[in-house]
């Protein structure tokens, strides 16, 4: 029991520092944008090519970044959370 | 453009065969619910794809529809700053939210908040949270839909809302969660459809290039509605906003309730990819509508229907598709609606029937029957009071409402259920108290905002500067709960713990 509690912490703690850390960066990403936005309306006003301003461009990558952000999750959760939970369940249920 | 009291006939078509066809589903739902579970739940047999689908059918508002295109029809570059905030909170719920909460409830998230602390006095201040948000998002939808059906329908502002309501009530009633989840299915179906078909004519204008577009568009209106405009004026309210945006959408009772549908955490947790993909693509189609209603029919001609810019959407669709494809952009339009209606009532029927009733009322213990009955009776008095507040509230301005909505789940639900799955020294005491300080001070800070006071009552000035009050309220919150459980502290809490972390990776014994 104590052993499976002990596995599991572990487990949690790794997850939780993933869940923080893409949280963290969403937010970061995120209020960096809507700062350029309050502070550097000029920069983000540059036109890169015609019909594309940076704002447009930074804009359409903050909505690309949630979804990599997403997958970056789901990823590492389907191929190393999973199967070690599952580990851990086998042996809880196993030493009952 | 039919003006208001003009009925379309595709419009009104598409409107009856959506209902039809919704209460057809209704019908087949209703034999297949025959306990809570399945009631609140759909049983719990979702599948990723499916309830992908069904949270971009919940949460992708009428307002985030034609609001969105109008707000970048009228002013460009702006919108896109609206559409990132409504997607980046989706990161934060896969994160955080949608496996824990899945595998620690059953119906609702104070089902996880009450996990180990103790159940009655939890999750009446939960229900009060979950209701608060609720209340307010669905005033907002009603007065929406009101406006929305009479200038798209030509119906009367009452009856508009009387059908929604209706129409709203017999899914909820009869069908529950599996009704409602096939709805927001047909929804987000149609909704992408009918967004990437209208994109797609305007681009075949632009030979297939959105920077074409985009180019037009800054040569009519010149290169400024291609940068930030006045939108974000005071960048202390727009991080508010921001934050409100991003942790609110991890509070919002009608999303979290979706992850109780699928049957284990890894599929909540792809769920939630399906549904960012859909969300995201949704936006970006809806930043080419908007700048393809400002070159194709231009912004004098979207501010004479309507000032605000919600026809814009309506008006390109009958400008490159003609009457027939402004009528099923309508009749989509409405579709929209009646899903996010019926997602919020059936989270604040289970907020009052399964935590206050069963929990509190009944300690936990009521029969089938009995539980049936009352979450029955709340979708009827949810359905009464949504009608009610929508007729109440008309002609007022109800915009800063799912603001507020968004930053009372962001102050108030949010903290409480990051800290009753993560923090082991979290108490009875101290979730009430974070929960209903969020609440409390949420409202009393938008009650002394311009918004409130300068906006709706005239007054000269207001006694909070900010519009949003979401970068003090959610700190603060989750300060107070710190607090008070620091100085209530809870033995039982403490041991339940190592139970709530196995229950968390394991999944339900």
């Amino acid at each position: 029991m104590t052993d499976t509690q002990a596995r599991l912490s572990r487990l949690s703690a790794a997850r939780w520092r993933l869940a923080v850390i893409l949280t963290a960066a969403m937010t970061v990403i995120y209020v960096g944008f809507i700062l350029l936005v309050a502070f550097n309306k000029p920069l983000l006003a540059t036109v890169l090519v015609p019909g594309l301003s940076l704002g447009i461009l930074l804009g359409v990558l903050v909505i690309v970044s949630a979804w990599v952000l997403i997958m970056i999750y789901v990823r590492w959760t389907n191929a190393n959370y999973d199967a070690a939970v599952a580990d851990i369940h086998r042996d809880h249920r196993e030493g009952r | 453009m039919p003006q208001p009291g003009e009925p379309n006939i595709v419009a009104m078509a598409g409107f009856v065969i959506f209902i039809a066809l919704s209460l057809g589903i209704t019908w087949v739902a209703a034999r297949r619910t025959r306990n809570t579970r399945d009631f609140y739940a759909a049983g719990g047999s979702v599948t990723a794809l499916q309830n992908g689908l069904a949270l971009a059918g919940d949460y992708m508002s009428a307002a985030s529809f034609l609001g969105i295109a109008g707000l970048v029809a009228l002013s460009g570059f702006d919108g896109l700053i609206y559409s990132i905030g409504f997607l980046v909170g989706w990161p934060v719920v896969v994160c955080l939210i949608a496996e824990p909460l899945r595998n620690l409830g059953r119906f609702t998230f104070s089902d996880v908040v009450a996990f180990r602390l103790q159940q009655a006095p939890v999750r009446v201040a939960a229900a009060a949270g979950s209701l608060a948000v609720v209340a307010f998002y669905l005033i907002a939808q009603m007065v929406g839909a009101g406006n929305l059906i009479r200038l798209l329908f030509g119906l009367d502002y009452e009856v508009a809302v009387a059908i929604v309501g209706i129409v709203m009530l017999a899914y909820v009633l009869f069908g529950g969660m599996i009704a409602t989840t096939w709805v927001q299915i047909v929804k987000a179906v149609l909704l992408l459809s009918g967004a990437f078909m209208l994109a797609m004519m305007v681009l075949a204008r632009f030979s297939f290039n959105p920077l074409a577009l985009f180019a037009a568009a800054s040569s009519e209106y010149g290169t400024a509605v291609l940068a930030p405009g006045r939108l974000v004026s005071d960048p202390v309210d727009a991080i508010s906003l921001g934050l409100a945006l991003m942790f609110g959408t991890a509070g919002l009772p009608h999303i979290l309730m979706r992850f109780y549908t699928v049957p284990d955490g890894r599929t909540a947790r792809v769920s939630v990819a399906y549904a960012t993909a859909i969300i995201g693509v949704f936006y970006l189609l809806t930043f080419i509508l908007g700048f393809g209603a400002m070159v194709l029919v231009g912004q004098p001609a979207i501010r004479a229907v309507d000032a605000g810019g919600n026809m814009a959407a309506p008006l390109l669709a009958e400008a490159v598709g003609g009457q027939a494809f402004l009528g099923f952009i309508a009749a989509v339009a409405f579709a929209t609606i009646l899903a996010v209606v019926a997602g919020l009532t059936l989270a604040g029927a289970a907020a009052l029937s399964h935590d206050v009733w069963v929990h509190v009322f009944r300690h936990g213990d009521a029969s089938e029957r009995e539980q049936m009955r009352v979450a029955r009776g709340s979708t009827i008095l949810l359905a009464v009071f949504s009608i009610v507040l929508g007729i109440a509230f008309k002609g007022q301005n109800v915009a800063y409402m799912v603001g507020l909505a968004f930053a009372i789940a962001a102050s108030a639900n949010f903290p409480a259920l990051i800290m009753s799955m993560f923090w082991q020294g979290f108490t009875t005491r101290g979730a009430q108290a974070s929960i209903l300080f969020g609440t409390a001070a949420t409202l009393a800070l938008i009650y002394m905002s311009p918004t409130i006071q300068v906006d709706l009552l005239h007054r000269e000035s207001a006694w909070f500067p900010y519009r949003n009050p979401g970068l003090f309220t959610i700190p603060l919150s989750f300060a107070i709960g710190i607090v008070v459980s620091k100085l209530f502290p809870e033995p039982a809490a403490v041991q339940g713990f190592a139970r709530l972390e196995q229950q968390i990776h394991f999944g339900e014994p």
